[in-house]
């Protein structure tokens, strides 16, 4: 369950980052769709941090430890309507770049946080 | 403090503007990594490897001054943000030089090892981009 998300996240965050992307290279700033798109992210991350949290009380062990693991799901969670709320008070295309860049940073965690969950009963 | 040559009617001179947005996130960004890395790492396993962590802990102080400085905005912070993009850049060419020719005396990565290889060499790039974007805005 935790695995299918994380994939499935680092998958949505690379194509957040490829649609901002896209925008900025066409010098636009985020739209409304481009905030449902960081929505959709947002809740994906949440869904992420309440199953992960979910998980430990289970009583999973994350391979790299339980407060790196929980700081990362936090982080994952927080990265992307950060860059959206900073994208707000910029109107241009470097608004667009930013919110590539926050996504781009969640596809990194994603990656991270595999690893630090690691295989489950290994 | 007088600034008002350079500041605009009514409040500072914006640093957080156009491409500074991007680089206040990419700043933010690293401030959160390298302050709670190396919070973690200081108080649970400092022994393991002091120097290293003591490293990462000065780096985020760093981070978080120019991120500061750059949200503050006006002259005063732009020059201030501008000495320690110097600072860092020459703590990250330091540290990844130590560390590619010393690695024994870093049992564990610095946020700066390897010239910030870790971190995609974000650590590298960005004061270098930073410097050029505050000298921009004088």
């Amino acid at each position: 369950m935790l695995d299918a998300l994380t994939v499935a996240l680092g998958a949505a965050a690379l194509a957040l980052a490829a649609w901002c992307g896209f925008a900025a290279l066409r010098d636009q700033p985020t739209k409304d769709w481009h905030f449902i798109g960081m929505g959709v992210v947002t809740l994906l991350a949440l869904a992420q941090l309440v199953v992960g949290v979910v998980e430990l009380a289970r009583g999973g062990k994350p391979d790299e430890g339980t407060v790196i693991f929980v700081a990362y799901l936090v982080g994952a969670f927080a990265a992307v309507p950060a860059a959206g709320l900073l994208s707000l008070s910029e109107r241009t295309k470097w608004g667009s770049v930013t919110v590539a860049a926050g996504a781009l940073v969640l596809a990194v965690l994603e990656v991270r946080l595999y690893d630090i969950w690691g295989t489950p009963g290994a | 403090m007088p600034d008002t040559t350079t500041a605009a009617p009514g409040g500072r001179k914006r640093l957080v503007s156009g491409p500074g947005l991007l680089l206040v996130w990419l700043y933010g960004v690293m401030v959160v990594g390298a302050l709670s890395r190396s919070a973690y790492q200081i108080s649970t396993e400092f022994d393991r490897a002091p120097l290293a962590y003591s490293l990462s802990g000065a780096a985020a102080l760093v981070y978080a001054f120019i991120t500061y400085s750059l949200v503050r905005g006006g002259e005063t912070a732009r020059r201030a943000a501008l000495f320690c993009c110097a600072a860092e850049l020459a703590g990250v060419l330091a540290v990844g030089t130590w560390t590619l020719v010393r690695p024994e005396a870093f049992p564990d990565a610095t946020v700066w090892s390897d010239f910030g290889m870790g971190y995609l060499f974000i650590p590298v790039i960005l004061p270098i981009t930073g410097m050029l974007w505050l000298r921009a805005k004088r």
